[in-house]
């Protein structure tokens, strides 16, 4: 277990010894800013508008602005996590320091937890910025706080699940961008998948937009636990590692 | 120390390591020698449990390589062909960061650190990023990556590899430094590295373990046959190439004579010498009696091909005796 911390702790201070780190902090912070500010204007016109006409109609922040921005924190974490995962054990394999991981007198599955949770820590780290837009709700407005907490459990378990899949991808290849974009390939088509259950009602249907992610998440969004969505995020997460420790072995056994 | 039997490594369709068995005592320092491709790396890969062996065993301070990886990677320090570092961190971050990789509890770190740090002579460059080092500090740096936890068994691939004259002398100097205090493997394919710093030599090629023995036996045999390169020239008109083939192959102690190539006029022949004669004042005093000019004669170095077909064909000769 210590070996995964002190691999874990590794990998963050590597994330933020290159700009990629702070490259996705940037990024992330002028987008969901972005979202943020737009979708607080529009609340603020309309609940004006309302207010104008006469009508009182109950405004909600959790519902119209929350919500909807834990839903883009979501699907923006499809274009993100990819650039998280993929250099986790790419990198390691083009610089050659897997031998030094693999030789030394720790577990497979301690190195592999380790980078797990190392990208996961820094996922966190770019919820942080987004928390720190919802204090101006709170500091203005009563938003009901249950809803956003389970939103932003609902966001780890849906990162922990798809850091997973991209930690797997990223032990298949030597080179970054082949990990980096078959991972994003990877979490379109689980997101796309959910297309498929608007149309089609067949037995296949239903188990595609069972795969997909974003269906998934939107309970979550709504502040709504439901165990059959952390189900499949657990579920996902521990088949990408499975997987992931298979490929390492498979690596050993062809090296 | 270490116990090989019967090891045998297969890719999809090439052998990397058919068959090789041989044991290292506790102390030395063994040499494996070949060519690039001989499965020098396999093997030593094998040894530090990075890949498993398809058939046959190894054990390490007797923990077996399958059965019990962990307690043998916690006996082995191990530095790869192209050191294993990591160019974004500091050398000293570096080397805790594989001290708490092998185990060392966290108190010993900052000492064990400074020690290998000393013995590797990196202690200067302890704040540098890795990436900013040469070539060899960056060898250094995985040296001392290798004996920070004091390892009974130290294996190292190619250690002077793309390294400049003073740099491989020091690292020669630094591995026989450790030796003693831990056992060590070392593959190269230069064979005078292993005549400057091993007991043992153990010969490989296509995957075999050719030979096995130590440098001073291995050396004697060698120095034993030695070729020579003769230039001749004829003085005015053309060389009669085949008499001085007849010439110098009736020299005494001769064992094969071979016409090179000619340049000019002047004609290159290589002459190999039986075991333990020297030919070369006999051979000179047979061209200038001849009345042929004699333009150069140097004794040719031989390289590790020959190395082998020598080392083989003795080898057979004791077999059929």
């Amino acid at each position: 277990m210590r070996s995964a911390w002190t691999i874990c702790r590794k990998e963050l201070k590597s994330y933020f010894a290159s700009p990629i780190a702070w490259l996705l902090l940037a990024m992330f912070a002028v987008i969901f800013g972005y979202f943020f500010w737009t979708s607080v204007g529009y609340f603020v016109t309309i609940s004006m508008q309302s207010q104008m006409m006469g009508r009182s109609f109950p405004m909600n922040v959790n519902e119209m602005i929350i919500r909807p921005l834990l839903m883009n924190v979501s699907v923006i974490g499809l274009f993100l996590l990819p650039m998280i995962t993929m250099r986790l054990f790419a990198e390691e394999k083009r610089q050659g320091t897997i031998e030094l991981l693999l030789t030394s007198p720790v577990h497979d599955w301690e190195i592999i937890l380790g980078k797990w949770l190392a990208a996961l820590l820094l996922y966190c780290s770019l919820l942080g910025l987004t928390a720190l837009n919802f204090v101006f709700l709170f500091v203005y407005g009563k938003p009901d706080w249950k809803p956003v907490v389970i939103g932003y459990l609902g966001l780890i378990l849906q990162a922990g699940a798809l850091l997973a899949v991209g930690t797997f991808i990223s032990t298949l290849t030597k080179n970054q961008i082949i990990a980096g974009a078959a991972t994003f390939g990877a979490c379109l088509l689980l997101w796309v998948f959910q297309w498929v259950g608007g149309y089609e009602t067949a037995a296949w249907a239903k188990v595609m937009s069972y795969l997909s992610v974003v269906d998934h998440f939107e309970g979550f969004a709504k502040g709504i636990i439901d165990t059959k969505d952390a189900i499949y995020f657990v579920s996902l997460t521990f088949l990408g590692l499975f997987l992931t420790a298979r490929s390492l072995e498979s690596l050993r056994w062809r090296a | 120390m270490i116990k090989v039997e019967g090891l045998t490594k297969r890719y999809d369709r090439t052998v990397a390591v058919n068959n090789a068995t041989f044991e290292v005592q506790k102390g030395q320092i063994v040499g494996f020698l070949g060519p690039n491709g001989a499965g020098k790396t396999t093997t030593m890969r094998i040894l530090t449990c990075f890949m498993p062996p398809t058939e046959g065993s190894a054990e390490v301070a007797g923990f077996d390589v399958l059965k019990k990886p962990l307690e043998v990677k916690k006996r082995i320090g191990y530095l790869p062909e192209s050191p294993p570092l990591y160019p974004e961190m500091e050398v000293e971050e570096y080397l805790a960061f594989v001290a708490r990789l092998k185990g060392i509890p966290s108190p010993e770190i900052a000492e064990r650190v400074k020690n290998a740090s000393e013995r590797c002579a990196i202690s200067d460059v302890s704040k540098k990023l890795i990436s900013k080092l040469s070539k060899g500090y960056r060898q250094r740096v995985g040296l001392a990556q290798a004996i920070l936890h004091n390892p009974d068994v130290l294996i190292l691939d190619e250690p002077t590899a793309g390294l400049d004259p003073k740099q491989i002398h020091e690292t020669r100097d630094l591995i026989r430094g450790l030796a003693g205090s831990h056992t060590i493997i070392l593959s190269t394919h230069i064979l005078s590295e292993v005549e400057q710093t091993c007991d043992d030599v153990i010969i490989i090629s296509k995957g075999q373990v050719v030979a096995k023995d130590s440098v001073t036996n291995l050396t004697s045999r060698l120095r034993g046959a030695e070729a020579v390169a003769v230039e001749v020239e004829a003085r005015g008109g053309t060389l009669d190439t085949t008499a001085v083939l007849d010439k110098l192959q009736r020299v005494d102690g001769v064992a094969k004579v071979t016409h090179r190539d000619a340049r000019d006029g002047r004609h290159m022949f290589e002459i190999e010498s039986q075991q333990g004669k020297n030919v070369r004042a006999d051979l000179a005093r047979a061209v200038v009696e001849s009345g042929w000019n004699l333009n150069e004669l140097r004794p040719v170095a031989l390289s590790l091909e020959e190395v082998f077909l020598e080392l083989t064909a003795a080898e057979k000769k004791e077999v059929t005796q």
